[in-house]
């Protein structure tokens, strides 16, 4: 299927994503509404093919461990789930964090709190972006707003991660996992070896041979002064993260009056609002986050220049919108536009907001 | 060139799968597509609905406030998409359990007899691919049959290919009953 263009969901799109980037493992345990991945992967079979190891855990909690686990012997390894299981992941999570693993988590977000619904939403942003799990840690955050881009940032987030030693986050939502699109998926690439994971990966726990260092791999350091230093470390890998990794994608900005901030999915239907704002007159553009976090904001902050104002919509009470104001400062009128649990907002709804709330 | 339609029913009557032979023939001809479900708790019985936006340009939203195109499979959809139906637009409608037609008049309406068709064809799993004989007739962008056969050659596991003559005599059923 190399090169060919296909019509696949985004949650299809990410299972076929990762055997094609060579991942070695992948455990999850179901939950819509991204259930697709693990089913997709169990159909395709990729054991019998490149050796990608596929396992539905027993629990949310067992299938991050196993990833830890993976993730410390050097393997490009992965998870997903939604909202709920992303919360039962972050202790996990903060571990692989702390420990200074490559991992490559997917989060279809679902609308909550609690069970909550099925249906889309933006809920987590805090979650994804500001924490989840304990400790001063980060994720690398990538936001796609279409079924390609959930393939391409399963490369992307496998490259950082192993780039940066931190884990990424896909977080996606019930859109982008759900709907169907064109898509190109990359050519096969083949696995590592174990050779070229012990270069790759001098610090894994690959089975000590010869007279090389003990690897150990662990988030416990009981003397304070080193559990300091061992997060001076990690806030330099951040600040360089920071630094080099902002993604983000302007549409229409320069001629517009007003700023719509928008990711992933919800990115879209601005794009319509826009279309329909033009229609009454109203000049937009939209300033779309790729990575939440490092979130752009130098980035937002120079598009915001000479605007009269920005709207920013999420699937959420309001989340994004604390970054955004951070970034701009003071500089314009900021306001929110949010639906909530489940609630996919039309784009005439967008179009009414940015008129009641700004103009 | 963009249709913006929506496809809405019963889960069971085919809603998913005709949006999604809809989004490969239109992908087999070259254009942008979106395919996207409500995905909720759908079941046989229940609602359900598909958003199938097909274009020569990229695509923003794949979820939409008003359509080029409705086809209401039932009573609950007539209700609730038929005004979502943009000027001039085209409201397909299954005539069978209605009891309150459309009354708009700044759009064309088709009602069809869906079930009848399908009844004279002998199968029932045929019904989907009927009413998208319908919308083919009536969709301003003529997608061409070889384009329609090869989508569903591409939506259709392989056992299922020896039923594409039933759908291709399913589809010629369905554009007759568009009177023009």
């Amino acid at each position: 299927m190399t090169g060919e263009v296909t019509l696949m969901k985004g949650n299809e799109a990410v299972a076929l994503a990762a055997i094609r980037y060579g991942c070695d493992g992948y455990f999850g345990y179901p939950i819509t509404p991204q259930s697709e991945v693990l089913e997709t992967l169990e159909a395709e079979m990729p054991w019998e093919t490149t050796g990608m190891v596929v396992l539905q855990a027993e629990s949310e909690v067992a299938a991050i461990n196993m990833v830890y686990g993976g993730a410390a012997t050097g393997k490009a390894v992965m998870t997903s789930s939604s909202s709920p299981g992303i919360s039962l992941k972050q202790e996990g999570i903060s571990y692989i964090a702390a420990a200074r693993l490559p991992a490559l988590i997917l989060n279809v977000m679902r609308g909550g709190p609690g069970l909550g619904t099925i249906q889309p939403s933006q809920a987590d942003y805090f979650q994804a972006t500001k924490g989840g799990g304990h400790g001063d840690y980060h994720l690398i955050v990538l936001a796609p707003s279409s079924v390609q881009e959930m393939v391409d940032f399963v490369a992307l987030g496998f490259d950082l991660s192993f780039k940066y030693l931190t884990p990424a986050m896909i977080l996606a939502d019930g859109i982008v996992g759900q709907m169907m699109e064109k898509v190109v998926l990359p050519p096969q690439r083949p696995r590592r070896t174990d050779e070229e994971v012990k270069k790759q990966c001098p610090w894994a726990a690959t089975g000590r041979t010869g007279l090389r260092k003990r690897n150990v791999v662990t988030s416990l350091e009981m003397e304070p002064a080193l559990m300091e230093v061992n997060n001076h470390k990690l806030q330099a890998v951040y600040h360089e993260i920071e630094q080099n990794e902002t993604r983000w994608e302007a549409v229409g900005v320069e001629d517009a009056d007003y700023l719509i901030v928008a990711f992933g999915s919800v990115a879209r239907i601005c794009e319509k609002a826009r279309e329909q704002a033009a229609k009454k007159g109203i000049k937009t553009g939209i300033f779309r986050p790729i990575t939440l976090w490092p979130f752009p904001k130098e980035e937002l902050l120079k598009a915001a220049q000479g605007k009269k104002g920005i709207l920013v919509v999420e699937l959420n009470a309001g989340q994004m919108i604390e970054d955004v104001r951070l970034a701009v400062h003071d500089s314009l009128p900021v306001e929110h536009f949010g639906r909530l649990g489940g609630i996919i907002p039309s784009p005439s709804e967008i179009v009414d907001a940015l008129q009641e709330k700004l103009i | 060139m963009t249709e913006e339609i929506i496809i809405a029913g019963f889960g069971g009557q085919g809603v998913l799968s005709m949006g999604k032979i809809l989004a490969y023939s239109g992908l087999m001809d070259d254009k942008e597509v979106t395919w996207f479900p409500a995905y909720g708790p759908e079941q046989r019985g229940g609602t359900a609905n598909v958003t199938v936006v097909l274009s020569d340009e990229k695509i923003s939203s794949p979820v939409l406030d008003a359509y080029d195109i409705v086809i209401a499979l039932n009573q609950q959809s007539l209700d609730k998409f038929s005004s979502k139906v943009k000027p001039e637009g085209v409201l397909i409608y299954d005539t069978n359990g209605i009891h309150k037609p459309p009354t708009r008049d700044d759009i064309r309406v088709f009602p069809i007899d869906a079930i009848g068709a399908t009844l004279e064809i002998g199968n029932p799993k045929a019904y989907n691919m009927v009413v998208m004989g319908a919308l083919l007739e009536v969709m301003p962008y003529k997608i061409p049959m070889e384009m329609v056969v090869k989508g569903l050659k591409k939506s259709l596991p392989e056992r299922y290919h020896n039923l594409i003559p039933l759908n291709e005599q399913a589809i010629e059923k369905g554009r007759s009953l568009i009177k023009h």
